[in-house]
């Protein structure tokens, strides 16, 4: 884990209040891995006052790429960095994805902006595993595929791809992708999630998900963000340092 | 020249300089460890502590507000037996003194877990949490009721030789007279403040962002109020005092050490800064150098009113 005052090398907006955000971290680049995340001081002041955690969307030789869309103030002081400003950052933060295992293909299912940590998990697992992106929003403003693979795409109104939410679009996808060994890659709101579990027990496939709650210190001091936990009723698990990735088994959404 | 002396005494308690980390802010201490060296601080507060594990609140636990946050975590902790199993034997690898805080919901419970504790030579000294705004039963109840808080401070001190520190609310109308029911019961020290009874809503689906609808509010927007309650203390009951509230740096240290604090407690800024510790103790030293102050400790109560 570094505290680190990094340099901000560019912003770029994607499309409607959706950012990119460079950074240069060689220390960060070269040790994070995808599903992991960031948490992030906006400003100097105390306002914001606590860090605002990201999911590492991207690294690339010393840098770190960063998604994220204008959500409240904190996010809104993000999307107006510019080339040379530091920035101070935490991290690498919790458990990413398992890009080990069993299975040749990787079904990544994204609502809105989950997208955000795949470009970098598409990066790690290169030629190695084959890929599917089924990415959903409410309208086509909403779909981004910055950084991402093989795509089908849903839509709430039906502007862009099929009409129907991502969980019904991987449903009709499914048996087709079975005769393959799969893994499911999912993130997204909590709603598409809960989807999404109900899915991976129906055609019993295996799922792992990133997950998001509240969180002050986001390294498993503050004991802010507790998520339930199937094999322990009686004790929360904390998203910040036993996830944000879980596998769909051991929690409840 | 000279280094300038930060050590201090709270009580029978020497600590060697004033920058403790306060209770539910350093977790048992591993995490803290990554960002700075244990053995540098004055002391460490352990997350407070029931007999039996506790589960904590459901979420949402978290919410920030204007210069500060809300937090609802419902002490959520491992309890005493895995406490000793777990966590003593990693922080007995530091040298630096172990606060173990307590939280119970009955007298009972709080003398049952200073008995068991008090075996433990890891644990310096203990502090009581009679005020935590989380916890339906007991909690704030207690650290609302002056009998309450005399009767628990005399039941802990009955059963161990360690210093015992009673962490007052600020939930009240006078706090100082809680010090000082805390002192004719023989309790060693105060630390004040625990965090205030706040709330905050959504606007649109008009509930409150918190599950348990109330959470204690920390942060720098309470700064104020904590100066203002340690100087009430200081000018009212003849107790050392552990200051806690907002502090962010090395400046806010000072204020509260004016205002008639012994020794503080860093809280929400680790969650900001887990280095904060350490940046501020170094401004302590450099502050004391230029100022001429060859002892820290002369500054407590050393305000001009
Ligand atoms: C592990 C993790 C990874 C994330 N990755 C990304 C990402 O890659 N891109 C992106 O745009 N966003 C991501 N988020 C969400 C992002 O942190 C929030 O959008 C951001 O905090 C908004 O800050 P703000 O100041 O703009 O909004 P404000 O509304 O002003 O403040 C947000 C506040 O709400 C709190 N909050 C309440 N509920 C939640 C919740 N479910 N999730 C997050 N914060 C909550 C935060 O703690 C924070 O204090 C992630 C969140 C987590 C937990
Ligand atoms: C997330 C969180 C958890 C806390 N948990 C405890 C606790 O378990 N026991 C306790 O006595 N105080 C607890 N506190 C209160 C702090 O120790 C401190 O008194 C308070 O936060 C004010 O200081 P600050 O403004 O520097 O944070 C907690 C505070 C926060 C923010
Ligand atoms: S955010 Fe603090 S413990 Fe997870």
């Amino acid at each position: 884990m570094f505290i680190i005052k990094a340099l901000v090398e560019k912003v770029i907006e994607l499309k409607n209040h959706i950012f990119i955000l460079k950074i240069f971290s060689p220390e960060i680049a070269s040790i994070i891995n995808p599903g992991e995340f960031l948490n992030v001081k906006v400003s100097d002041s105390n306002y914001p006052l606590l860090r605002r955690p990201f999911s590492i969307c991207d690294a690339e030789g010393d840098f770190i790429f960063l998604m994220f869309n204008i959500f409240g103030e904190g996010t809104k002081i993000l999307a107006h960095k510019h080339k040379g400003d530091l920035i101070d950052i935490l991290g690498p933060l919790g458990k990413g994805f398992n890009l080990l295992g069993d299975f040749d293909t990787a079904i990544l299912v994204a609502g809105g902006l989950g997208v955000a940590p795949f470009p970098y998990f598409i990066r790690k697992i290169g030629k190695s595993k084959e890929i599917h992106s089924f990415i959903g929003g409410k309208t086509d403003k909403d779909i981004i595929t910055y950084g991402m693979k093989n795509i089908t795409i849903s839509t709430d109104d039906g502007s862009l791809g099929i009409r129907g939410n991502v969980v019904e679009l991987l449903e009709q996808n499914v048996e087709n992708l079975k005769s393959k060994r799969i893994k499911i890659f999912g993130c997204g709101p909590n709603a598409m999630l809960r989807e999404l579990r109900e899915l991976s027990i129906k055609h019993n496939l295996n799922c792992e998900v990133s997950t998001e709650c509240a969180m002050a210190c986001g390294f498993g001091i503050c004991q802010g963000c507790p998520i339930e936990s199937v094999n322990h009723p009686d004790k929360y698990l904390l998203v910040c340092k036993d996830g944000p990735v879980f596998n769909m088994r051991d929690i409840v959404i | 020249m000279k280094k300038a002396d930060l050590s201090v005494q709270v009580g029978p308690l020497k600590f060697r300089n004033p920058v403790l980390l306060a209770s539910g802010t350093v977790g048992y201490g591993s995490e803290m460890s990554e960002f700075i060296d244990l053995n540098l601080i004055g002391g460490i507060v352990t997350k407070s502590l029931s007999l039996k594990p506790r589960k904590g609140n459901p979420p949402q636990r978290i919410v920030e507000t204007p210069a500060g946050m809300l937090n609802a975590i419902g002490l959520q902790n491992v309890g005493v037996e895995e406490f000793i199993k777990e966590k003593i034997p990693f922080l007995k690898k530091f040298d630096v003194p172990l606060i173990c805080n307590i939280a119970a919901s009955t007298y009972e419970e709080y003398v049952e877990c200073t008995k068991i504790l008090t075996q433990e030579d890891a644990i310096t000294a203990f502090e009581i949490n009679v005020s935590c705004p989380n916890v339906k039963e007991g909690g704030l109840q207690f650290g609302n009721d002056v009998k309450a808080v005399g009767k628990i401070t005399a039941g802990v001190k009955a059963v161990t030789n360690k210093p015992v520190i009673m962490k007052l609310s600020p939930n009240v109308s006078y706090i100082s007279l809680f010090a000082k029911v805390v002192k004719e019961e023989g309790g060693d020290a105060v630390s004040a403040i625990n965090t205030l009874v706040g709330t905050a809503f959504n606007i649109i689906t008009r509930k409150p962002k918190i599950y348990n609808v109330n959470g204690g509010l920390s942060g720098p927007a309470i700064k104020p109020i904590a100066l203002a309650k340690v100087l009430e203390i200081r000018q009212s009951v003849d107790i050392p005092i552990i200051g806690i509230g907002g502090i962010m740096n090395w400046q806010d240290v000072i204020e509260f050490i004016i205002a008639g604090s012994s020794a503080i407690q860093l809280g929400t800024v680790n969650f900001i800064d887990p280095a904060a510790a350490t940046t501020i103790i170094k401004g302590l030293e450099d502050f004391c150098m230029k100022q001429g102050i060859e002892k820290i400790s002369e500054l407590t109560g050393s305000f001009i009113i």
